[in-house]
């Protein structure tokens, strides 16, 4: 049991893949395991800045936005191939972590959560005025990708399963990434800098330059995200960039535990699927949803997997040295 | 760590790579026929939550009326319609979502709903995509434009040009014609000025000012003593449900009102709820639907009937009448076709005369866009009767292909 | 569009009658993020709060000065309340945990005033005694706004005579300004922190009621002002009374004036004076050197 269970923690990224490869089997409809996807890996690039490297940014929905909007812009204005938008959304979005991370990571401690609210509503009402390019308040729509050509194979992309597969590929791929990032130096510095900022500086690491690094791989990958879903919806609304949209994602990465690989999917899921029930039972679901984080918050701020984990270790006696979260 | 990274980057790709060229060689096991038996079912995505969740329920409300009218009268070829509602939470994501649960997982047949520009235009997306009739039940001028529009897309509601344009044509000749705009800026507010000035042209109608502000101001206090030192003869409040609450408001505050009448181009029977008798005194504005037509239209009396008898006495509301066509007309139409297939559907509404609850109405061939009357109605303060006697009708501009944008104008090849 | 100076000067007035409501929110915000170092994201939650309140009292009894009285004293039970069994058992965690659970906090307030009042909102009024307007010579401007400069001066300053003249206000500045030493001296900071939460939210439901003849009521009117009280207490500097007045008339005034030039930019111009500043001085005007400097 054991020795499954450290196969497992190894092979992160393969394990992941084996849940994401039969998800959509097992949800009501396509649409919601898409979402869950692409709000898994949203919360997957946000987890690297707050569970890992403990900085709480509270405008990371800009960086979500900007990936889609570019991707979506360049679909609708310049006619590009999908996998060209993707690129161009994802450096859009890293150039954004750029900018966006320098005015930040030079604020301390709690400041710094409301110095990327303040940042992220920047970027959000300058998109909104935009509406020229942007369609504004209404949204940019006509991101229509009907079919793939990948090697000649045709791929119908309307079709919601064959999406999804589609968009898994790219979330493996993102996944891969960041499990190498955390497994690197660079990863164990990020998790220095989380628990003791002040030590890691003194051991000799450049910590705001490392903080940086950090934020802008997190807004790439949020990026990413972003671009698959104008994929997938078609649209781009703009309250994809408002600090509402970056709120959900902090709960979703502490619902489902922050610090953990595969925590991320477990919040975006658990968030989305809970929703959607709750929404077909009562019009008050922003209380019960609400109700749920505070709940957590107190009794649980490990998270749904942070917890699983951290009693599974328990009960199987793994040492620190065998663990790899 | 024994096994290196790279290992197990590769094997995982294989693996993705793998499922990936396995699903796309298989036909889809989900495919999206819908069923030639059992319920004829219509999606309905409407803001139950947020701020208009008032308005949504009443479409819910007249659109269950229409169900069970359909029911009641036997359906069609035995079959009864359902509707399905969903709450799209005024967010275009999430409403774009609900409609592809609705196709996808509930296999609706057709689409009607939203309540508000973005919602529509998001849900049109979906439905043009998976080539599902959509019927859109609030007001947008972009939907009939060719960049987004689609055959499949249908809507019933009105467009700004509409109202603006009826509201214009009854007060500029009566009122006078120097004109300020007070405009939330975006493009809803930019539509509504275009609309007016388009219509005041035939009046001599002068623009002094368009004064913009910002969408979602909280104080109007900066704009008020300009708009009072321009001297105009009427005022109009482009800005919709919260932002002309606010706006109506402060403008009696500060007293506008004694030299200057206030029109604005949609006046919701839940907004002046919300503001008050004192605030909407006065205003005059446009609507699609309300209740007090029905001592001249007998349309008007038997739809209000009906519904007073379905609910406790109450009366629809303009959003609610819109719930209630929408869905009547998709149901007459598959009627009419004999057939619940899309493309003869389609092909019946488009040849639809209909007279549900205010008069006649017909859909344009170019752009689906329904041509109706338009009512104008100014809000009073006193000699209310009761709590839904809240507005006098002054005019209703009957429906006239001639007023819409043409149809070269929104970008259609005839 | 010709611009008189008597346009200019209305425009600034308004900026600072909207510059009050800003200063106050921010000196709720700056006062339990000074002593508690919690950053209260249910701020806008309170304002709301207090803002629905305030309207259903005045409608009910028809007097404006009770409800003004009544109001903050029911934001600050509730706060009272949150701080003891909500905020405190997450101390020693980790400086985050607060402001995600006022953060969760404010979704339920929001919904529960849905509940109770309806999502439509409720119909505001200005009290009889100060309605219509005050002719000052370069135009008239509204009474009511005047009012709210004046009150909002003689709130602020009764905070800070209590600040700097009582003992409880004392204690208040030596521990945001180190709470180790004023626990060692024997204060029982708990109880500091409890009332100095209480204070803080009681101001945000004060300035709610205030600022409610002046806009829409209605459930969703705090998420906005949350960010731009953010954006004030960062230029003004975390934890500065004397920060969060100037930043908020500042921001107010900014506001105004933009959207008289360009009223489309008219919120960005806040958020991007914010990142100017941060650009420049961090720490904002007068931050970093504890409650009263």
């Amino acid at each position: 049991m054991k020795e499954l269970y450290i196969q497992l923690s190894r092979h992160r990224v393969l394990a992941v893949t084996a849940v994401l490869l039969l998800f959509p089997w097992v949800m009501p409809y396509e649409a919601l395991a898409v979402n869950i996807l692409i709000f898994g890996l949203f919360a997957v690039g946000y987890n690297l800045l707050f569970g890992y490297t403990g900085l709480l940014s509270f405008g990371h929905a800009a960086f979500f936005g900007i990936g889609s909007y570019f991707t979506g812009m360049s679909i609708v204005y310049l006619a590009m191939p999908w996998y060209l938008a993707i690129v161009v959304g994802v450096l859009a979005s890293l150039v954004g972590g750029l900018l966006i991370g320098f005015l930040a990571i030079r604020t301390r401690g709690i400041y710094f959560a409301m110095v990327t609210l303040a940042l992220g509503q920047i970027v959000y009402y300058a998109f909104y005025k935009a509406d020229k390019w942007t369609g504004g308040e209404n949204g940019l729509r006509g991101v229509k990708v009907a079919q793939i050509d990948i090697f000649g194979i045709q791929i119908n992309f309307v079709d919601p399963i064959t999406k999804y597969y589609v968009l898994l590929v790219f979330v493996v791929i993102a996944l891969w990434f960041v499990s190498r990032v955390l497994a690197s130096p660079f990863g164990a510095v990020i998790e220095a800098i989380r628990e003791n900022e002040k030590r890691a500086a003194a051991c000799g690491f450049d910590v705001m330059r490392t903080k940086l690094l950090a934020f802008v791989i997190s807004a790439g990958i949020c990026g990413l995200a972003g671009c698959l879903r104008a994929l997938h919806l078609s649209i781009v609304p703009v309250d994809s960039l408002h600090y509402l949209q970056s709120g959900q994602v902090v709960m979703m990465s502490l619902l489902g535990g922050m610090g953990t690989f595969f925590g991320p999917f477990v919040g975006a899921g658990v968030l989305l699927y809970l929703e959607d029930v709750i929404t077909t039972l009562t019009k008050h679901w922003m209380a019960i949803v609400g109700a749920i984080f505070v709940c957590f918050v107190l009794f649980f701020p490990k998270g749904i997997w942070g917890t699983i984990l951290h009693r599974t270790e328990r009960r199987l006696s793994i040492t620190a040295h065998e663990e790899l979260r | 760590m024994s096994k290196s990274p790279i290992n197990t980057g590769r094997r995982s790709a294989i693996v993705a790579g793998a499922a990936t060229a396995a699903t796309v060689s298989v036909p889809s096991l989900f495919s999206i026929a819908k069923a030639q038996s059992g319920p004829i079912k219509i999606g309905f995505p409407v803001p139950l939550t947020g701020p208009f969740s008032a308005e949504a329920q009443d479409q819910v409300r007249a659109a269950e009326l229409a169900i069970k009218e359909f029911n009641d009268t036997g359906g069609f070829n035995g079959r009864k319609a359902e509707l399905l509602v969903r709450d799209d939470k005024l967010n275009p994501g999430e409403a774009a979502t609900r409609t592809l649960e609705l196709i996808e997982k509930d296999k609706a047949d057709y689409i009607v709903g939203s309540l508000s520009a973005a919602t529509q235009l998001s849900i049109n997306t979906v439905t043009k995509e998976r080539k599902v009739i959509f019927n859109s039940i609030s007001q947008s001028d972009a939907i009939n434009e060719v960049k987004d529009w689609s055959m499949y897309t249908f809507h019933e509601a009105l467009n700004p040009h509409m109202t603006a344009g009826a509201v214009a044509r009854y007060a500029f000749p009566k009122f006078g014609k120097k004109i300020v705009y007070l405009t939330a800026d975006y493009a809803y507010g930019h539509e509504m000025v275009r609309g007016f000035q388009r219509a005041g042209k035939e009046f001599g109608a002068q623009t002094l000012e368009d004064i913009r502000h910002p969408l979602g101001a909280p104080d109007y206090s900066a704009f008020l003593p300009r708009i009072q030192a321009l001297k105009p003869d009427i005022l109009v409040l482009c800005n919709f449900g919260r932002d002309l609450v606010n706006s109506a408001k402060q403008v009696t505050d500060f007293g506008l009102k004694k030299n200057i009448k206030v029109i604005t181009p949609v006046l919701l029977y839940t907004s002046r709820l919300a503001g008050g008798p004192e605030a909407f005194e006065g205003i005059v504005g446009g609507t699609s639907y309300y209740w007090g037509i029905e001592s001249t239209v007998p349309a008007a009396k038997a739809f209000n009937d009906k519904f007073r008898a379905a609910y406790g006495g109450s009366v629809p509301s303009d959003y609610g009448a819109l719930g209630y066509a929408g869905v009547r007309s998709v149901l007459t139409a598959v009627r009419n076709a004999k057939s619940t297939e899309t493309n003869a559907v389609i092909n019946a509404m488009r040849a639809l005369k209909y007279n549900f609850y205010k008069g006649d109405q017909y859909y344009r061939r170019c752009d689906h866009q329904s041509v109706q009357s338009v009512i104008v109605i100014e809000s009073k303060s006193k000699n209310m009767k009761d709590k839904y006697d809240v507005f006098s009708v002054v005019s209703i501009e009957n429906p006239d292909e001639k007023r819409l944008r043409s149809c070269d104008e929104l970008g259609h090849k005839a | 569009m010709t611009v008189s100076f008597d346009l200019l000067a209305m425009q600034m007035l308004t900026g600072i009658a909207l510059g009050a409501i800003y200063a106050l929110l921010a000196i709720g915000l700056s006062l339990i993020f000074g002593m508690l170092t919690v950053v209260n994201f249910a701020h806008g939650a309170f304002f709301m709060v207090g803002a629905m309140l305030g309207v259903y009292f005045f409608t009910l009894t028809g007097n404006f000065w009770f409800s003004l009285l009544l109001v903050p004293l029911i934001t600050g039970g509730i706060g009272l309340v949150t701080e003891r069994f909500l905020v405190r058992p997450l101390y020693g965690r980790g400086i985050d945990y607060p402001l995600l659970l006022t953060f969760g906090l404010s979704y339920i307030m929001i919904e529960a005033m849905r509940v109770v009042f309806g999502v439509e909102g409720i119909p505001s009024s200005t009290p009889d005694l100060l309605r219509g307007s005050v002719d000052l010579g370069f135009g008239g401007f509204p009474l009511y706004r005047l009012f709210l400069i004046v009150v909002t001066g003689a709130i602020i300053l009764g905070l800070w005579l209590f600040l700097e003249k009582t003992r409880f206000g004392l204690i208040i500045r030596a521990g945001s300004r180190d709470p180790e030493i004023v626990k060692i001296l024997g204060v029982d900071v708990a109880k500091v922190w409890l009332i100095v939460f209480g204070i803080g939210t009681a101001i945000a439901g004060l300035s709610g009621i205030l600022a409610s003849p002046t806009r829409s009521v209605n459930p969703e009117m705090g998420v906005a002002i949350l960010a731009e009280s953010f954006v004030v207490t960062v230029v003004g500097g975390m934890g500065s009374l004397m920060g969060a007045v100037v930043a908020g008339l500042l921001v107010g005034v900014v506001y105004s004036l933009t959207s008289l030039f360009a009223p489309a930019l008219a919120e960005l111009s806040i958020f991007v004076l914010m990142a100017v500043v941060l650009l420049f001085r961090p720490q904002g005007f007068f931050g970093k050197a504890g409650l009263m400097s």
